[in-house]
């Protein structure tokens, strides 16, 4: 087993970890960082329910490796308040009933997020579009696109 | 998270010809991985178990989108597929049919060179490993058995390849290097019609990138899925051609994917389509010629039938793409 | 507060929202105790056979692995039923399908858990196996439970109310339909899992994603043969429910079985593979119905038969199985109504309840038929439901008691909101309308084991500074019954539901709640939250009006005081007043609990079925259908709910939004398909949910017929609006495209086939011809309820 000490950077903060080349993002933050915010539902890349940001960028923790985002920038869902205030993303979820068993929520959040750094003022297609591989089996997403609007709205 | 990859080394060499030292190495047994989001699925569910990855990740030059003197588009094999997405310098439809890819997450990782070299899919291999243990491994699988079509000895598992066929259609080009050497290989050649020996290319080759000519007329690509994310296509159809100003067909590019263990090029269709002006019923007689030939199988969704009725209505859409107004 | 209620009715945010939009909710697999071991199951890779010897020891010889158990370890069966005890944890002699867990194993961690699954070794027996419902009637395969060889029969049923012969002979018009409703799968995002410990005095814990904790405690206390009270149940949020965790599965005996072989903890948690063979999800159903009408619409009688694939094991299928029959009468008039209905065993993975149990299938397909009727009988979709809807405070030929029923005005709010009649019939080629309507339960009326004790019991207990903490053992699997109980509660003490603490789904700590099923938590629940919170208001109010030397009736609650009405500053603050109290009458702790009443019919089955209260809706779905493709879009859902009253409004339209989402899934894309026993793609890739981009607007409208007997008149909302959609759906398409498609999925293939067969001069129907010719029997007649009024 090949193992290497990483610097991973998460949530501003630089961790180092002792890992093998084998094991993937998903599979170090929750069991080697306690990072259990982080969610999975399939292993596979197939729902979603992984998704952190690696430079900004939503991707799937379940399919990447710990060793291949050493030194990138990595945020959780964990990082997503500031100072404790929540995100305005998380405050819409939560006054929009985006959230119903929460276990899409993060993931969700974090994509929306990227697409709220990246668009202004997105319209329901440009939500539909950004969150098209976040799989949610609760709410039927209508909620999830009104929260999105809403935040974009509370950001100006 | 109970999937998890077997172990093995990972190597991020800085060169290609570094990459390619590791590659020809008789001591291991590596595999390229670009993004991973193919691969490591595979890994997960042990269809795969190499000791190596080498990674082109920190190969710098292979990365992003340019045009070279001649105008053609050179598209590095470890641009992400988000990237080439949102290019403007690419031909539309090479930018659509990259957008149409798996879901954003997936394209945010997925390489160009990763998605050309896609491991041929079937509902037969792709497949947990108790799964595949239950149903008797096939023939790709290390078995006895196509479970496809077991009276035959081959393998029909499918090349699920979205660029694929734009780039064949649009007369595109690969470049392989390996420490013997450089070659440049037409898209259409890098596929082998067979689901295990799909790829033309040798083990320690690697796409470095991929040309598309600036010649190659207008393009379109059209997918068929059940949803409009994440889902692999169940058939894409690619098309590209050449008009003169009174609208005869000069040249004419019809790829067919998803359906067999190769992109097919409709090359019949294709001819009975030059020197003609592209009417609906030309369309409609084309589509048809182009759909004869293919034998889609019944090892992905929706099954056999459903799929061989939809092509000559998807080279038929492909093909008013390329006459329409609006381009 | 112009509807005079504190907090009743309004959009709030659930009383958790703001840890799980933080990522601070613990799941069940976010728990972890030091020294915890990862627990794996192995699977059969057989659909049918038998075990003639499993050899485990290259698997305890691995560094590593702590304990390895298999089938006589754990030799004592269980099921949800009382009457169908017949899973073993782990396959004992035989498996039943593929997916069937035969061997476990519990190691320091994941890489040695799965190498020593790979160690251990299973020598199979393969029996034929029986992969479908005409296998599972035949005469000559192996019984699956039993020996020998017979048809595969779990349970059939023939039922008559009223005099159906009767009823056809007066009718003008007679339909005979077959339909088939595919199977499907909950696919909650978050898959099982169990952290079990045991500990040094004995005493075993659980925290599973269960949604019935009082059934899982109830089940290892048998399993394990250990008393109830060294075990604690402790059910973690729910990362989604939808009936696909409400019953004990294999991975909770058998984490519990390893943490105490081993002394340490142990944590299994389902693959998604594993979770899609664990399934209990919705079953196959082959159905005909024949009905007979009135000239002028009205049902005359009906006849209906549910050929239900089960599965290997039981599960909730004699329940299931009834279920197909029993809620067709409580949207339409039937006066005569005869119910034949057979579940076979097959060598699948066990079906069972899935949001609308039982009810969608036979949902579908009178639905649909009632659509072709008012086509042949020259009426609109609209006028044929209301000249046969069901009138409140009603009984039905089936002995269902009926009070609250806003059927009509679910109907008329849809239509109307949709522009139904104008539109229907009228839309260009490809573009349809469709209409539907549905009725469920809010609550089984029975528990699942006999006894006469309450079905849901709530406790409140105040501190003396204020604070009230509410204690039940209702499950939130994110439909929000911690939410509805705060609310209620806050609602009669004059609090904010976020001021609440709130204890649930604990065996130790939370008095019984049956679980969240059959849609009982707000009606059961609820019930018993206000009968505590009115307790303990009452104990506040008469210590207040004592030292206020006012009348106790003239005593208002509202935004954290108690004052007399008219003069909201006069008395005491929350706090305050429950220091009164507690001084005048000791702790202030009260309790409160619900039993349905008495509503079984003089009929062997009459349990199935009966509710204290039914709600209604009524779905308007507009469709795009590409004819080239067959691929159908939903572009947008009205759909009217009554609920009863609306504890809180946000909560009920996402209920409806996501019944709407989970219904357009089962019309159109989800099947839990199999090639003989083989799964054909038990993964999120082959079985596809819908995304954010197959999920249209919808009109949410919410209908409050204030139920007489429900918790300030509230009634479901968690599974009745799923049930009206697919049938909407399979209408609308209809409109559109001229073709029937009488089987769900409505899959494109499916589609073009029936758009080919109308272009050769064909019916354009695509489904089942026949059922399989089966001897029910003879009927049990049953005479329609006393004061029954036929239509």
């Amino acid at each position: 087993m090949t193992e290497q000490v990483l610097s991973l950077q998460v949530n501003g903060v630089e961790h180092r970890i002792l890992t093998a080349d084998h094991r993937t993002l998903l599979e170090v933050l929750r069991e080697d960082m306690a990072m259990v915010g982080t969610k999975h539902g399939c292993d596979l890349g197939e729902c979603g329910a992984c998704t952190v940001l690696l430079d900004g960028r939503p991707v799937l923790a379940c399919l990447v490796l710990a060793v291949q985002v050493a030194g990138r920038t990595i945020t959780t869902i964990e990082g997503m308040a500031e100072d404790g205030i929540p995100h305005p993303l998380q405050t819409a979820f939560s006054e929009k009933g985006a959230a119903q068993c929460g276990y899409c929520t993060p993931a969700m959040l974090l994509t929306a997020r990227a697409l709220l750094d990246e668009v202004q003022a997105p319209g329901p297609d440009d939500i539909r579009q950004a969150l098209a591989g976040n799989l949610c089996r609760c709410t039927g997403y209508n909620k999830i696109i009104e929260a999105v609007e809403a935040a974009a709205g509370a950001q100006d | 998270m109970t999937m998890r990859l077997p172990n093995f080394e990972f190597v991020a060499p800085a060169s290609v010809d570094e990459a390619a030292r590791l590659l020809s190495d008789p001591g291991r047994s590596s595999l390229i991985v670009g993004g991973g989001t193919d691969l490591f699925p595979k890994m997960k569910r042990r269809q795969a178990v190499p000791t190596t990855l080498v990674s082109l990740s920190g190969v710098d030059e292979m990365r992003g989108v340019r045009v070279d003197a001649a105008g053609n588009c050179v598209i590095g094999a470890s641009t992400l597929l988000a990237d080439l997405a949102t290019s403007e310098v690419v031909p539309s439809a090479v930018a659509t049919a990259a957008a149409s890819i798996a879901s954003p997450q997936i394209r945010n990782t997925a390489t160009v060179g990763g998605n050309l070299c896609l491991d041929t899919r079937c509902n037969y291999i792709d497949m947990p490993e108790t799964w595949r243990e239950a149903s008797g491994h096939c023939l790709k699988d290390g078995g006895e058995t196509c479970w496809v079509a077991p009276q035959g000895d081959r393998c029909w598992a499918i090349n699920s390849s979205d660029l694929a066929p734009v780039a064949i259609a649009l007369g595109g080009s690969v470049r392989l290097m390996s420490t013997r050497g450089e070659r440049l290989v037409p898209v259409g050649d890098l596929y082998g019609d067979d689901g295990i020996d799909c790829h033309t290319m040798a083990a320690d080759e690697i796409l470095v990138e991929l040309l598309i000519p600036s010649d190659g007329g207008r393009a379109t690509y059209r997918k068929l899925r059940r949803r409009g994310s994440i889902d692999f296509p169940l058939l894409g159809v690619a098309a590209a051609g050449r008009f003169d100003p009174d609208g005869i067909c000069l040249e004419v590019r019809i790829v067919i994917g998803a359906v067999t263990p190769a992109p097919v090029r409709a090359t019949e269709a294709e001819e009975f389509l030059i020197g003609q002006r592209l009417t609906e019923e030309v369309i409609v007689q084309a589509a048809d010629i182009a759909s004869g030939p293919v034998r889609p199988q019944d090892n992905t969704d929706t099954g056999s039938r459903y799929r061989k009725w939809m092509i000559p209505v998807f080279v038929g859409r492909a093909l008013r793409d390329l006459v329409a107004d609006d381009g | 507060m112009g509807t005079g209620h504190n907090v009743l009715g309004r959009a709030l945010p659930r009383v958790d929202s703001m840890e799980q939009v933080t990522g601070a909710t613990r799941f069940a697999d976010d728990l972890t105790l030091p020294g915890t071991l990862v627990g794996r199951q192995l699977l059969s890779t057989h659909p049918h056979a038998l075990i003639v010897g499993i050899d485990t020891s290259r698997a305890e010889a691995l560094d590593g692995v702590r304990a390895v158990i298999t089938g006589s370890d754990l030799p004592i069966t269980y099921g949800i039923l009382p009457v169908s005890q017949d899973e073993n944890a782990l396959a004992v002699d035989r498996v039943r399908y593929v997916g069937d867990p035969v061997a476990a194993v519990a190691a320091d961690n994941a890489e040695i858990a799965e190498r020593a699954l790979s160690l251990i070794e299973v020598d199979y027996e393969p029996l034929a196996e029986v992969v479908d419902l005409e296998q599972g009637l035949s005469e000559d395969r192996p019984l699956i439970h039993g020996e020998g060889s017979g048809r595969n029969v779990h349970r059939s049923v023939a039922l008559e109310f009223g005099d159906v012969d009767e009823g056809f002979g007066v009718a003008d018009h007679i339909r005979e339909d077959v339909f088939h409703y595919s199977g499907n799968t909950h696919a909650a995002l978050e898959t099982h899992c169990v952290l079990a410990s045991y500990d040094a005095s004995g005493k075993l814990t659980l925290w599973s994603s269960t949604q019935v904790p009082h059934y899982l405690h109830r089940s290892l206390e048998r399993v394990l043969e250990l008393p109830a009270g060294r075990i604690r149940v402790v059910a973690t949020p729910n990362g989604g429910g939808f009936g696909g965790k409400t019953e004990p599965f294999s991975h909770e005996f058998v984490a519990a079985k390893l943490s105490i072989l081993t002394g340490r903890p142990v944590r299994i948690n389902l693959s998604r593979e594993e979770v899609f063979y664990a399934h209990r999800g919705r079953h196959p159903v082959l159905m005909w119905v024949r009905t007979g009408f009135a000239s002028d619409g009205r049902i005359t009688a009906m006849h209906f038969r549910s050929f239900l694939d089960g599965g290997a094991y039981s599960s909730y299928g004699i329940v299931s199985l009834y279920y197909t029959g029993a809620l067709q009468t409580t949207t339409y008039q039937i006066p005569n109504y005869r119910f034949e209905g057979v579940r076979v065993f097959t060598n699948k993975p066990a079906c069972g309840p899935k949001r609308g149990h039982g009810t969608p299938q036979p949902r579908f397909a009178v639905e649909c038929q009632l659509d072709r009727a008012a086509e042949d009988l020259d009426m609109d979709p609209v006028g044929i439901r209301l000249v046969n809807a069901v009138e409140p405070d009603s009984s039905t030929v089936n002995h269902l008691r009926i009070t609250s029923c806003g059927l009509r005005d679910c109907i008329a709010k849809v239509a109307g909101a949709s522009d139904f009649t104008a539109r229907h019939g009228r839309l260009p080629h490809g573009q349809g309308l469709g209409l539907a309507v549905g009725a469920y339960m809010s609550g089984a009326g029975l528990p699942i084991y006999w006894n006469d004790m309450p079905q849901s019991e709530v406790q409140v207990k105040v501190d003396r500074g204020g604070g009230v903490t509410v204690y039940s053992m209702a499950t939130d699997v994110g439909q929000g019954s911690t939410t509805m109980l705060a609310t209620v509660v806050a609602e009669m003490l004059g609090l904010q539901p976020s001021d609440l603490a709130m204890v649930t789904a604990d065996t130790d700590l939370t008095p019984v709640d049956l679980g969240s099923y059959s849609s009982r938590v707000t009606f059961m629940a609820g019930n018993a939250a206000v009968e505590a919170a009115g307790k303990v208001r009452d104990r506040v109010v008469r210590a207040v009006a004592e030292k206020l030397e006012a009348n106790p009736s003239d005593l208002v609650l509202a935004d954290g005081r108690v004052s007399v009405a008219g003069d909201p500053a006069a008395g005491p603050d929350w706090s305050e007043a429950v220091r009164m109290a507690i001084a005048t009458e000791g702790p202030l702790i009260e309790s409160g609990s619900y039993r349905a009443p008495e509503l079984a019919g003089p009929y062997k089955g009459s349990g199935v079925g009966i509710s204290p209260a039914y709600s209604y809706s009524a779905c308007v779905a507009q469709v795009r259908c590409d004819a080239d493709t067959g691929m159908v879009v939903v572009e947008r859902v009205w759909l009217a709910h009554d609920v009863g009253r609306a504890i809180n409004s946000l909560l009920v339209e996402g209920q409806i939004e996501g019944g709407v989402y989970m219904g357009l899934g089962e019309a159109l894309l989800e099947e839990q398909a199999f090639r003989g026993g083989l799964h054909r793609g038990p993964s999120l890739l082959d079985y596809k949910i819908p995304t954010i981009l197959e999920m249209p607007p919808v009109e949410s409208i919410i209908v409050e017929s204030v139920d007489p007997e429900g918790p300030f008149g509230a009634k479901e909302v968690g599974q009745g609006p799923l049930l009206p959609v697919v049938p909407a759906v399979a209408n609308a398409v209809h409109d559109a495209l001229g073709v029937y498609i009488d089987e769900v999925p409505i899959t494109p293939d499916r589609v073009v086939a029936a758009l080919r067969d109308l272009a050769r001069g064909g019916s354009g129907r695509f489904g089942p011809e026949s059922v399989p010719d089966f001897d029910f029997g003879t009927p049990v007649r049953v005479e329609p309820p006393e004061g029954f009024v036929a239509p």
